[in-house]
């Protein structure tokens, strides 16, 4: 997401998302891990601004949603490229030489894994199976899955990612 | 108007599917062909994926693997009338990968458009869910129980117990749990159930619901899955419109609700009851058993937790009786069970067979070996904490009990094809690599034990003192197996133990040929 520099801020306050989306589960304690999702869906991570609002809002500590948003890998501490690669490192995929093709991919994105191109264009992020085992190696760009990735095929993706 | 389908799968969409749907329809358009374009679920043959086929009078013929750039060629060679183009298959039902299948679970993925409730019934969905509605639970965890139906995430434990159990209990709220979190590699049977015949996962939960007397069920699904998560979500909407889901089930007294949870990324949500730490909005830290959850699950209330595979079972136990299904498999492994060919393997996709073929008989027969076309080294069955089987070992038999006496596990029937190009020191090395990243660190044999068991097995392949650390190495997996709650820190060691048995060579390399690398 691309920062707008305008000279009045029409984007609501972070702490204000965090609380609409969480009173939409009606703030229910066990909706932690939903009300999450849909603030890193909509700012793209979850801010340091949120913790203490969904805290407040759902009656539980603040440490216990700091051990929540740390406890899960999906979670994003800070801003995320406009767009995110999910590329598989199980097994299946290693089988069809997904090691080679991350370290292409990291070469090819001039970063390593968990980290954003500094373009801002592309976050690649290691996961661990997508469920497209017969089609390895695969990967995941935003919501998008894509099977038999080669180098080559990468930096075709990644050239149309960052336009 | 003629009927062309092209998959949604998420495993077809990999490969192009939503681009050649386009392209059909596009040209359909161009040429003034009126079709109804469906997007159905998958047959489960990978390799020819995207699979596009026509309806014809004598059956479906079958087009594959199609690209968006052959649509033009499919439609001169009048691909809707005659299967003379070169992509052409034949009738899909005579495709020997699919007529050789015994398929309970999958009889209707990929033939139904999954989001249709008349197309569902009309495939025989819901008569399970409208013999359940007339019965007690009690009848029903008898019929499950003489199925013989084994918990399909990988335990293989008696479903029927497990069921009877939470059907006994008084409770002022019971739930039923779906482990949708299937996060083996290799495996992608719930995923297909859950794009490409979701009222079935819904039809099974609800069975279970009335079985157990539970008015609230879940399904926590794996965020990896953004596909499978939409399209269940969907079908819960729609069966609840259509009074098969909540309030007073089809006019019956019985109600039953479904809610979609999305998991985040946690391999260790896959346990259940770190899946419950997590339904109820906690960090996914395993909880100690007893209390098992079917007497305190999710917020201390009675539970039925199983797999997506195992519930999708149950429609089909209940419509056709215990008995019809337990006339599948070997000893005591009854029914079928989906196995997933992946990795390196030719013909990649889903079987679905009775226990009892042989693993060689899956990867050779149904899967035509390895992709590369090179000699098969290893298998990895059973996801990341199954054993890495030699070539040697194909002859057996898939079933819980022969799998358990080989020091091996079916799990989620997930097989994982390598060729001779695999390095299994690396292999065994991930095994503990991923325990690190993936334990939820309550025990500290797995939390801290897999950390140190990647530093042994580098120093055994650098040759730093290679007996003796290979003591050390078999010592540390007995810790993790003796010291963990669970399977990650209890299992891990299988695939680490196993490489070193099987393939001692890759742990023996000379010091040369290692400092070379």
């Amino acid at each position: 997401m691309s920062k707008k520099h305008t000279l009045i801020d029409l984007n609501p306050p972070k702490h204000a998302i965090a609380s609409a989306i969480s009173s939409r589960y009606d703030n229910k304690p066990d909706a932690l891990l939903e009300i999450l999702h849909d603030i890193q869906h909509e700012m793209g991570y979850i801010p340091e601004a949120a913790l203490p609002v969904l805290a407040k809002a759902l009656n539980i500590s603040r440490a216990e949603v700091h051990g929540v948003v740390s406890f899960y890998h999906e979670f994003r501490r800070k801003p995320a490229g406009r767009h995110v690669v999910k590329m598989c490192r199980a097994e299946a995929c290693q089988s069809m030489g997904s090691n080679e093709l991350a370290a292409a991919a990291e070469k090819t994105l001039k970063i390593r894994f968990g980290e954003t191109t500094s373009d801002g264009s592309i976050t690649l992020e290691a996961v661990y199976c997508l469920g497209l085992c017969a089609t390895s190696p695969s990967l995941l760009v935003d919501e998008r899955p894509m099977g038999r990735m080669t180098a080559e095929k990468f930096q075709a993706l990644a050239a149309e990612l960052a336009s | 108007m003629i009927k062309v389908y092209v998959p949604k799968d998420s495993a077809a969409r990999a490969v192009g599917s939503d681009a050649v749907a386009d392209a059909i329809e596009a040209e359909a358009k161009a040429q003034n062909i009126a079709i109804t374009l469906i997007r159905n679920g998958s047959r489960g043959m990978m390799w020819l994926e995207p699979l596009v086929e026509v309806e014809t009078p004598e059956g479906r013929l079958a087009y594959g693997p199609v690209s968006a750039s052959d649509v033009k060629a499919l439609f001169q060679s009048k691909f809707l009338d005659d299967g003379k183009h070169p992509l052409a298959l034949g009738l899909t039902e005579e495709l020997a990968y699919l007529k050789n299948q015994e398929r309970l679970t999958f009889a209707r993925c990929g033939i139904t458009d999954p989001l249709s409730i008349s197309d569902y019934v009309a495939h025989g969905g819901f008569a399970g869910l409208k013999k359940a509605l007339v019965k007690t639970g009690a009848e029903i965890v008898a019929e499950v129980t003489a199925s013989g139906l084994r918990g399909r995430g990988g335990a293989g434990f008696p479903t029927g117990i497990k069921w009877k159990t939470v059907c006994d209990l008084k409770a002022s709220q019971k739930y039923v749990c779906c482990n949708a979190d299937e996060g083996d590699s290799g495996t992608f049977a719930d995923r297909m159930v859950m794009e490409g015949d979701p009222f079935m996962l819904v039809e099974g939960m609800t069975i279970a619901g009335i079985a157990g007397g539970a008015t609230q069920g879940f399904i926590y699904i794996r965020s990896e899955y953004p596909d499978a998560i939409n399209v269940m979500k969907d079908a819960i909407r729609i069966a609840t419109k259509a009074a098969w889901l909540g309030h007073n089930i089809q006019g019956t007294e019985h109600s039953f609700s479904l809610e979609v949870r999305r998991g985040a990324g946690a391999y260790i949500c896959g346990e259940e009851t770190s899946m419950l730490e997590s339904l109820e909005g906690k960090r996914g830290m395993v909880r100690a058993k007893p209390p098992i959850p079917a007497i305190q699950g999710l917020f201390g209330k009675p539970t039925i937790i199983n797999n997506v595979l195992s519930f999708a079972a149950v429609p089909y136990i209940m419509a056709e009786g215990g008995a019809a299904y337990k006339n599948y498999g070997m000893g005591r492994s009854h029914g079928t069970l989906p196995f997933q060919l992946a990795g390196n393997i030719k013909h990649g996709g889903l079987v679905e067979k009775a226990f009892g073929i042989t693993l060689g008989q899956l990867i050779n027969d149904f899967g035509g070996g390895t992709h590369s076309g090179r000699p098969l080294r290893a298998v990895q069955v059973g996801g990341p904490l199954g054993s890495y089987l030699p070539a040697s070992q194909l002859n057996l038999p898939m079933d819980y009990e022969s799998f358990a006496a080989n020091g091996a596990m079916v799990g989620h029937g997930g097989v994982v094809v390598f060729d001779d190009t695999v390095d299994m020191a690396a292999q065994a090395r991930f095994a503990m690599e991923f325990c690190a990243i993936e334990s939820c660190g309550k025990c500290t044999p797995c939390r801290i034990g897999s950390i140190r068991g990647v530093e042994v097995i580098d120093r055994i392949v650098a040759g730093v003192e290679r007996d003796k650390n290979l003591v050390l190495l078999d010592d540390l997996c007995q810790t993790m197996v003796d010291g963990s709650l669970c399977a990650m820190g209890g299992l891990t060691p299988m695939p680490v133990q196993s490489a070193v048995k099987h393939f001692p060579e890759d742990f023996d390399r000379p010091a040369e040929m290692v400092a070379a690398e």
